[in-house]
């Protein structure tokens, strides 16, 4: 399973990576992608939109059932990465890359994120 | 995951070594896909896909009477049938309601072998063994010790001919003339390490295909043997493929399209019933007594975009009335839109009526389209 140090984790199997200026990016892991199995369609929030911790902010629907998609932190939508919604599949083969789903502004990270070796161990549970 | 309950079939180890990830299918550990589904899928409609089907049931009916104990305990006259041919059948309640979608194969003028699904297995052996009894026949069921491997694809049959024709293939009985000559719904004999093999050209993807019996001894050897002589044309496929394939091919799935409250004639099956071309038979009173008037009945739906209706979604009319609900439902892989199989209030089942799809509080257009929604070649 690839994951890179520098991430946060949520429990609901989302990372968080912290760009300089209070701009986080948010995708889905590795592991959330093979229990999805093959992505169709990605129903992401719209720029501008609030987003909260813990609270669902779209669906993930792969070829055999949707999940909702839970926000791992509070903020603003920023960006929302269009390569992913005309290409859903990219969250399979590159679920840390150019799958990646949608920027936000934050303020505060939430307590609760996992580090690296913890959502491993979460995954291996 | 509960593994410890579930059956295993006897090519588990082989799914293992391929990193198959497993579900509970039927009480069975099986594998649901090695790799993608969607390549899976496509692997069958351009080339070929290679499934374990052993979790299906198979039951053999041997005797003088074999084929009027099949006329009464099942719905079609499988008493015309021809040897070497293979049949779509019911096994019905007394209500005419559905117990089980089945193939036979007949195989001697005194010799059925009916397949059943996984699900329905035993409880198949049960009724078809209790239906039998006052007639001169012995019903085995093979079940536990049977392999079922399924070739599919426009690719299997020359897969099947370069198994043939491999040095010691282990293939008996069986010469290249058979396998290309034989018609869909046909089966043929020979024998596998000089055991028996059944080879019919059936299957449940709406592509040319084989399906190979064998006993359970034989079976990773066949699997092995087929890996080799198919090679790169031939990629393992678990059951999430198989449901999108026989979906598209507009195929029933027992426990959503067929049930023991739905009558034949509602799933569009009334065919498979021969009320007018034998006697009687179990649940003939059933559907003779039965009016499907106003029963909600088969129809496929599709729509744009790429998200799919799925089982229990509310199927509405134009103006707003819940008229039904969907059986299944996917993203076509081949057609890339959404289908579905819904059943519906016959008075809105016309090919071409727009209704909608509830599909998790939003409105999803779709159409009526008659079925299958893919046809190969």
């Amino acid at each position: 399973m690839e994951m890179s140090a520098d991430l946060l984790y949520s429990k609901d199997h989302e990372w968080v990576r912290v760009e300089s200026d209070g701009v986080a990016v948010i995708g889905v892991t590795d592991f959330a992608a093979e229990q999805l199995g093959d992505v169709v369609y990605v129903d992401l929030p719209e720029v501008d939109d609030a987003i909260t911790s813990g609270t669902e902010m779209g669906e993930i629907e792969s070829t055999k059932s949707v999940s909702d998609l839970f926000s791992p932190i509070d903020g603003t939508v920023t960006e929302v990465n269009q390569a992913v919604v005309d290409a859903p599949e990219l969250v399979n083969s590159s679920p840390f890359e150019e799958g990646w789903l949608l920027k936000a502004s934050f303020e505060a990270l939430p307590e609760g994120l996992l580090s690296a070796e913890e959502y491993k161990a979460l995954t291996q549970s | 995951m509960v593994d410890q309950d579930l059956r295993s079939t006897a090519l588990e180890a082989v799914h293992e070594s391929l990193g198959a990830t497993f579900t509970d299918f039927a009480g069975w550990r099986m594998p649901v896909r090695y790799d993608s589904d969607l390549a899976e899928h496509r692997a069958v409609r351009e080339s070929a896909g290679l499934f374990d089907l052993s979790h299906m049931g198979e039951i053999h009916l041997r005797g003088p009477q074999a084929a009027e104990a099949l006329d009464h305990a099942l719905s079609g006259k499988l008493s015309a049938m021809s040897v070497g041919r293979a049949k779509y059948s019911l096994l019905l309640t007394e209500q005419g309601g559905v117990i089980d979608d089945l193939i036979v194969y007949r195989l001697a003028e005194d010799h059925f072998l009916v397949v059943a699904n996984a699900s329905n297995a035993e409880v198949d052996a049960r009724e078809i063994t209790a239906r039998a009894a006052g007639f001169d026949v012995e019903v085995d069921d093979a079940s536990a010790r049977t392999a079922l491997l399924a070739v599919q694809g426009p690719a299997s049959e020359q897969i099947l001919l370069d198994l043939l024709s491999a040095a010691d293939s282990g293939v008996a009985g069986l010469g290249d003339e058979d396998i290309t000559s034989m018609k869909y719904y046909r089966v043929a004999e020979g024998t596998y390490r000089g055991a028996p093999l059944l080879v019919a050209r059936t299957g449940y993807t709406g592509e040319d295909g084989f399906e190979l019996y064998v006993g359970d001894e034989h079976a990773e050897e066949l699997w092995a043997a087929l890996t080799a002589a198919g090679a790169e044309r031939l990629v393992p496929c678990g059951l999430a493929c198989r449901d999108t394939l026989r979906l598209e091919a507009g195929m029933p799935l027992y426990g959503h399209e067929l049930g023991r409250d739905l009558l034949p004639a509602q799933a569009g099956m009334a065919r498979v019933v021969a009320l007018s071309s034998k006697g009687d038979f179990v649940g003939r009173a059933g559907i003779e007594a039965a009016s499907t008037e106003g029963l909600p009945v088969l129809v496929g739906l599709v729509a744009e975009g790429r998200r799919a209706a799925r089982a229990g979604s509310a199927v509405r009319d134009g103006e707003g009335r819940e008229i039904g609900a969907v059986t299944s439902g996917a993203l076509s892989p081949t057609l890339g839109h959404p289908i579905a199989m819904a059943y519906i209030d016959p008075s809105a089942s016309e090919a071409g009526t727009e209704l909608v799809v509830d599909v998790r509080g939003k409105d999803l257009p779709v159409r009526v389209v008659e079925m299958p929604f893919y046809r190969r070649g």
